[in-house]
Formats: structure tokens, C-alpha cells, sequence
């Protein structure tokens, strides 16, 4: 999947060989400013980010931000080290490897004519996807899941044509009673 | 864990709530922090803050002619007094006219606190008159920025800043206040003490389990070395690395920013490393076996190719900011911490090493390579107006320097032998900083001899400041090594440019002549003889700045030299 907006932060350091990817939790003060304060990070130290999502936790002043990245080890400790020093960061956490749970929602715009409604909407049977919206050419379709199987979903889909797409960023929880 | 707290010098009531404008809570902050004296150029934005600034007579405010002078006098008054610095300015072009200031104190760990004035809230983002986004523009290059966005968060929100600022690594600190809050009279409260986040407090105390390992490590050493940063500055460890030194007898290198961490004129001491530091202790880090590295982020400057440097040895590196640990050399014992305690306790630790050879060794490589110059004929040697410089203040006088050619020579020369009497520009390397630094410094150190030792080019970034330095009667002297060029430049184009000096030379104002017009002293320097009586001559000048245009051989080159990027293998000694 290509997020060229995200990709253009990455600088000239941004591909490795020994890349990995890594989910990475940030806990953040709800304050103006934060989220390019997080991203400038990464930036800066020439590492692409892939996914990003932030959204309110359970306590109103707090924000979450689910931050997908790929990157040699030894850059990505130096960013989480980074992250820490930010006054307005509460913790920062590497889940990867972890027992979590991961979602990722799409919505994906297809063309779609009544001859091919039929074999899309079996293609969203097994994939759990749902049609939110259905005109004479198109059809939208919401898929949650892993990031993975919403790429899988776009391979299948994509020889009718996808005339637009979005996607949150993947979110993830760690399991059990271990916070994230 | 224990929050660090911080309140006021003065004794003020606890818990207070008054009913003023934000400006004067403002005010009401910098009595609290301690604040006596602020470097600031005033505009539209600002307007509310400088009126409230008008009835405080407690702070010394200094009216500079650019503000990029202010961010810099700041780094200077921290510099020598270890006391948070505080610049101020309007929004829109004072602030980005602070923003070098800002980078170098970012660079090189100096705590300031920039205030900026800030359209009205409403008006933000609107592109309106002198708007920009001071927040957006200063995130990189501050250790913490906020906007102040409702009047009630002021208090806190500024007297945190100088909290940040100064805990910990130091590091500069923005606070944004907008016209309308500075203006809006309300109650306002303000918190007897402001707290951090405790993940936000760096450890007090090392861990004693990583002090029993590098005491280990270092009582078998063979071949240890000290290699000394501003860290140890920051951290007042200058004692402490000195009784270190000396008990476990293990030589000191310093870097750049580190210098006066420990005498240069010890026995002990290497003098400075890296690019342009001395062969001895180039040769001496690049042999050795265990390397205790103290308030240090081995800077490029200093290691030249990373692999290549000091390959047989083995890493110690105490830093108070974990982030500097293993970020471009591993660490073999890690220990995060304040410098002076890990030092104190690592003292008491240590058996001294059995490492005569190493020591003779060193004293071979002391007599094989010392830092030289020839003075003679009709032309000044820059080596030889360092050496007179510092001894006509012998060498007690406190010196900020520019970046270039001057500063490696006068890190070489004017040797340092306390903490806080060096002020220079290192990460950043911005020309313009060492004569308002020096500004900065005179205002913390009315007391003490300061000189700025300055290029002609750097000194012509910011020498309109002459104007402040002569209207608050500041003595300082301005020692301009004169070679009418950017010599530095002018060097790595001799060397590594085929000799194609492409826009190095300076045609250059009579820089006596100026100074005089800006009613300081000025002196010029012509034949190897005026040199003396020049500074013996800027020296009784006690009630204004004296510039002494020193008209130096503009072909001599800096050595030793490591070429960029190099190692050790390719360090040009000395000059054909």
C-alpha cells in the first residue's frame, strides 16, 4: 500500500535493509500542537511512519496515538528515546510482538455497475465487509479489520476500479489486563 | 519518585490569587524565577508585556538592536552564571530573528527561556499583521514550546518553562503569549510550586550497579582516558572530574563545550579533542582501552569517522539524557545520571590503574606534537594574539568566542582553567554569537574581565550591538582576529577545493573607526609589536567596549586538523 503523505516525511534514511515493522503506542497530553511535535520526531530522524492513528482515551486530557512504522531498530530507540523527553508525552510504549488486538478501518469507493454488484457483494460476504452506500455506478464499501486483510479485500476489489479510498490507520490494544 | 519543585527567590505568599493583566502576571512569573535580568527588543505584539515591564524595577532589561542578539546574550548570561537565560520578543520577525539563538542553545544545551509576543487569539492563523507560527518554527529546535491560549493557564504554563529549561540536560524553552491574553486583566492564581510528570525528571541518582561496573572496568584499565563535555559544565562536576582525575590518575581530554570542566593547565589534561584538538589527545583517545565519556554526544566534530574512532576501546558514558546513551556508539556501561554524583560516587570507587607505560607514553606524544607557532616577521600570527590575549588576562578572564578559524585557535591557545569562562558556539556553529554572548556574560558578570574573540566576518554579522554594549557601559573587549577573509572557508578551500577561494575575501570597514562611532574604543593592531600594548591598552578601558583590530596573516591555516569525516590515520599535524 502506498501512504505517499506519510512517506514524504521520511528522509534519505527512511528504507533499510534490516527494516521491520513496528506498532508503536503514545500516550499524549490532549494539547495544541502534540501530534507534529510526534511526527516532526520521526521526521526528523528520517524514519517513515505508515500508519498513524490518534483519538481521545478514556480520560479526556489524554490522547492515544497508534503509530505503525518501519525502520531500523537502532533509529527507532532513538525516536522512542526522543518521544520520551516530550513534555507533553505520558509513555510510549513498543507493542510489537505483543499479544494485542489490531484494527484497521477502510472505506473503499468502487465502480461498481449492476452487473458486477453480485460478485463484489460476495466478495464482502467473506471478507465481513459492509456496503454503506450504492448509487447506479458505485458502491462503498466498510471493511475492519487487521491491515492485512484490508489489503487483501483492495487486491480482490481492484480490477473493478477503486475511484477513491480512505483508511484510519491501524488502532491496537494490547491484550488482557497489561496495559498498552 | 521525587518531583522536583521550584519556587521563587523571593519570599512571596504561597498559593496567591490577584487580579492583573496577563503581562504583569508575566512579571509576577520572572520575580519568581528569579529573574534580574533579560536581554529583549520590544514591537506590536509585545506592546502589553513591555508596558507591565515598565514598572518592573527589579528586572534589568537590556534593549538589544536585533534579537538574535537577545537569544544569544541569553546563552551567554547562562553560560557564565548557570542561571536560566530569557530573551524576549515581539511575534512575527523578532521571533524568527530569535530562532538562531534559539538552535545554538538547542545544540548546545543552554538553558534560556524565549518569551515571544503573539497576535491576538482571535487573529491567529488569519496571516494577519507580523504573524507567524513561532510554535510550528520553534518545535525542533526548543527542548519544550507551548502557547499560553486561555490567561489562567499563564502562571503555570511560565513558570514550567523555566522549570524545563533548567532541569536536567538544559535546553531552551518558547512560551508564546498573545496580545489579548497579555492584555486581559483577571484573577489569576499563581501555583506556589509546578511539578513535571515524574517519567519527565531525570534519575538523581546513577545506578549503583553500573558505578561497581565502570569502577571495575576502570581499575584494570591499561589505557584509560577522560573525554570530558559540557555535561560536566552543566552539571558543576568540575570538581568532581578533577578529584576523579587525579586519584584514579587518568588523563583528561575535553571537548569543545567542555572546556574548563577541567584545567587545562594540569598536568592530566589533554587539552581539547576532535577536528582541530591537539595531536596528544587525538592519539591518546584513538589508543585507548577504556574511555570514560562524561556530559558528551560524540559529536562528528569530535570522532570524525565513527567506526574508525578510538576502535580498541571500550565505552563508560554518564549522561543525564538517556537519549545521548548508544546513540552513535554503543556505551559497555551505560549510566544515566547527573554527572557530579556519578562522578562523586565513581570516585570513591576506583583504585587507580597500573599504567606507567600509558603515561610515558603520553608525555612522548606531549613532547612529539605540541600545538606551535611560529611568530615571525611583519605579519601577526592569530596564534600569537591568542597567546597574548590570554597572557595580558592571565588567563582569568572569561572568553565567548565566534565560530571559525579564531575559536579553534583560541580553544588551543587561551587555556581554561575554570568552569563557566569559556562561551562559544559548538553544535550550531553560528557566526554572529560570540560578541553578543559576551554581551550576555558581561550583564551576569559585571565583575569579571570578559572578551569576545571574534572573527572579522562573524563580528560583522552582529556588531551593530555595539550600540547596547556602549549604552549599558559594558567593558568588553572585542578582540577581532582580522585575516579579511571567512578564514575557516578560506582554509577547507585551500585544502579541498583546489585553492578556488570562491567568495572568501572581505573587503572590510576600519573597524577602530567604527567603534569609535559607536562610542567605543577602538584600536588597530598592524605589526606583531602593536599586539601587547593593543590589549595591555583595551584592558584599562573600564567604562565602555574597546575593539582591537588585530590585522593577522590571512594565509595561516588551522592545525592539527582531522579532515571532515576522517580518522585519526588522516590528521594533518601541522602546515608545510
Amino acid at each position: 500500500m502506498s501512504t505517499s503523505v506519510l512517506d514524504a516525511l521520511a528522509g534519505a534514511r527512511g528504507t533499510a535493509q534490516r527494516s521491520m515493522k513496528h506498532t508503536i503506542s503514545v500516550l499524549v497530553d490532549n494539547s495544541p500542537g502534540v501530534l507534529m511535535k510526534v511526527a516532526g520526531l520521526f521526521r526528523r530522524r528520517g524514519y517513515n511512519i505508515h500508519s498513524l492513528a490518534v483519538g481521545v482515551t478514556e480520560q479526556p486530557t489524554v490522547s492515544r496515538m497508534i503509530i505503525t512504522v518501519e525502520g531500523q531498530p537502532e533509529i527507532l530507540e532513538q525516536i522512542i528515546k526522543q518521544l520520551n523527553k516530550l513534555i507533553e508525552v505520558i509513555k510510549v510504549n513498543d507493542v510489537t510482538g505483543f499479544s494485542t488486538v489490531d484494527r484497521e478501518l477502510a472505506l473503499i469507493k468502487l465502480n461498481a455497475t449492476p452487473a458486477t454488484r453480485m460478485e463484489i457483494m460476495e466478495i464482502c460476504n467473506v471478507f465481513r465487509a459492509n456496503v454503506v452506500d450504492l448509487t447506479e455506478k458505485t458502491m462503498t464499501l466498510e471493511v475492519t479489520g487487521r491491515s492485512d486483510k484490508i489489503d487483501a479485500i483492495l487486491s480482490l476489489v481492484q480490477k473493478y476500479g477503486i475511484r477513491e479510498m480512505v483508511r484510519t490507520g491501524q488502532v491496537t490494544l494490547v491484550r488482557g489486563t497489561q496495559p498498552t | 519518585m521525587a518531583r522536583p519543585t521550584m519556587s521563587g527567590t523571593k519570599p512571596v505568599a504561597a498559593s496567591t490569587t490577584k487580579r492583573m493583566s496577563g503581562a504583569q502576571a508575566l512579571i509576577e512569573c520572572l520575580h519568581r524565577a528569579g529573574v534580574d535580568v533579560m536581554f529583549g527588543h520590544p514591537g506590536g505584539a509585545a506592546l502589553p508585556l513591555y508596558d507591565a515591564l515598565y514598572d518592573a524595577q527589579q528586572i534589568r532589561h537590556v534593549l538589544v538592536r536585533h534579537e538574535q542578539v537577545a537569544a544569544h546574550a541569553a546563552v551567554g548570561y547562562h553560560r557564565v552564571t548557570g542561571k536560566v537565560g530569557v530573551c524576549m520578543a515581539t511575534s512575527g520577525p523578532g521571533a524568527t530573528n530569535l530562532l538562531t539563538g534559539i538552535t545554538d542553545a538547542m545544540m548546545d544545551s543552554a538553558g534560556i527561556v524565549a518569551i515571544t509576543g503573539q497576535v491576538s487569539t482571535l487573529a491567529i492563523g488569519t496571516d494577519a499583521f507580523q504573524e507567524a507560527d513561532v510554535m510550528g518554527m520553534s518545535m525542533p529546535v526548543t527542548k519544550h514550546n507551548c502557547l499560553v491560549q486561555t490567561a489562567a493557564d499563564l502562571p503555570r504554563m511560565v513558570l514550567q518553562c523555566f522549570m524545563i529549561a533548567g532541569i536536567g540536560r538544559p535546553g531552551p524553552v518558547l512560551v508564546d503569549i498573545p496580545r489579548d491574553i497579555a492584555q486581559t486583566e483577571t484573577e489569576f492564581e499563581f501555583p506556589e510550586q509546578v511539578t513535571l510528570r515524574s517519567g519527565k525528571v531525570p534519575p538523581a541518582v546513577p545506578s549503583p550497579n553500573q558505578i561497581t561496573a565502570a569502577a571495575a572496568l576502570l581499575s584494570q584499565a591499561s589505557r584509560p582516558i577522560v573525554y570530558a563535555g559540557g555535561g560536566v559544565i552543566s552539571s558543576n562536576a568540575a570538581g568532581e572530574l578533577a578529584a576523579f582525575a587525579r586519584k584514579a590518575r587518568v588523563p583528561v581530554t575535553t571537548t569543545l563545550m567542555g572546556k574548563g570542566g577541567f584545567p587545562e593547565t594540569d598536568p592530566l589534561s589533554l587539552g581539547m579533542l576532535g577536528m582541530h584538538g591537539t595531536a596528544y589527545a587525538n592519539h591518546a583517545i584513538n589508543a585507548a582501552d577504556i574511555i570514560l565519556a562524561v556530559g558528551v554526544r560524540f559529536d562528528d566534530r569530535v570522532t570524525g569517522r565513527l567506526k574508525d574512532f578510538a576502535p580498541q576501546a571500550r565505552f563508560i558514558h554518564i549522561d543525564i539524557d538517556p537519549a545521548e546513551i548508544g546513540k552513535n556508539k554503543p556505551a559497555h556501561v551505560p549510566i544515566v545520571g547527573d554527572a557530579r554524583e556519578a562522578l562523586r560516587v565513581l570516585t570513591a570507587q576506583v583504585t587507580p590503574p597500573e599504567c606507567e607505560p600509558w603515561h610515558r607514553q603520553i608525555a612522548e606524544w606531549k613532547e612529539r606534537y605540541p600545538l606551535r607557532y611560529r611568530q615571525e616577521g611583519d605579519v601577526i600570527k592569530p596564534q600569537f594574539a591568542i597567546d597574548e590575549i590570554y597572557r595580558a588576562t592571565k588567563g582569568q578572564a572569561i572568553v565567548a568566542t565566534d565560530v571559525g578559524q579564531h575559536q579553534m585557535w583560541a580553544a588551543q591557545f587561551y587555556l581554561t582553567t575554570q568552569p563557566r569562562m569559556w562561551v562559544t558556539s559548538g553544535g550550531l556553529g553560528a557566526m554572529g554569537f560570540g560578541f553578543p554572548a559576551s554581551l550576555g556574560a558581561q550583564m551576569g558578570r559585571p565583575d569579571a574581565v570578559v572578551c569576545a574573540i571574534v572573527g572579522d566576518g562573524g563580528f560583522q554579522m552582529t556588531m551593530q550591538d555595539l550600540a547596547t554594549a556602549v549604552e549599558y557601559e559594558l567593558p568588553i573587549k572585542i578582540y577581532i582576529i582580522n585575516n579579511k577573509s571567512l578564514g575557516m572557508v578560506r582554509q577547507w578551500q585551500q585544502l579541498f577545493y583546489r585553492e578556488r577561494y570562491s567568495h572568501v575575501w572581505l573587503r572590510n570597514p576600519d573597524f577602530a573607526k567604527l567603534a569609535e562611532a559607536f562610542g567605543a574604543v577602538g584600536i588597530t593592531a598592524r605589526r606583531p609589536e602593536d599586539v601587547t600594548p593593543a590589549i595591555e591598552r583595551s584592558l584599562q578601558v573600564t567604562d565602555r567596549p574597546c575593539v582591537v583590530d588585530i590585522m593577522c596573516d590571512p594565509y595561516e591555516n588551522c592545525y592539527p586538523m582531522i579532515p571532515s569525516g576522517q580518522s585519526i590515520k588522516e590528521m594533518i599535524v601541522e602546515g608545510k
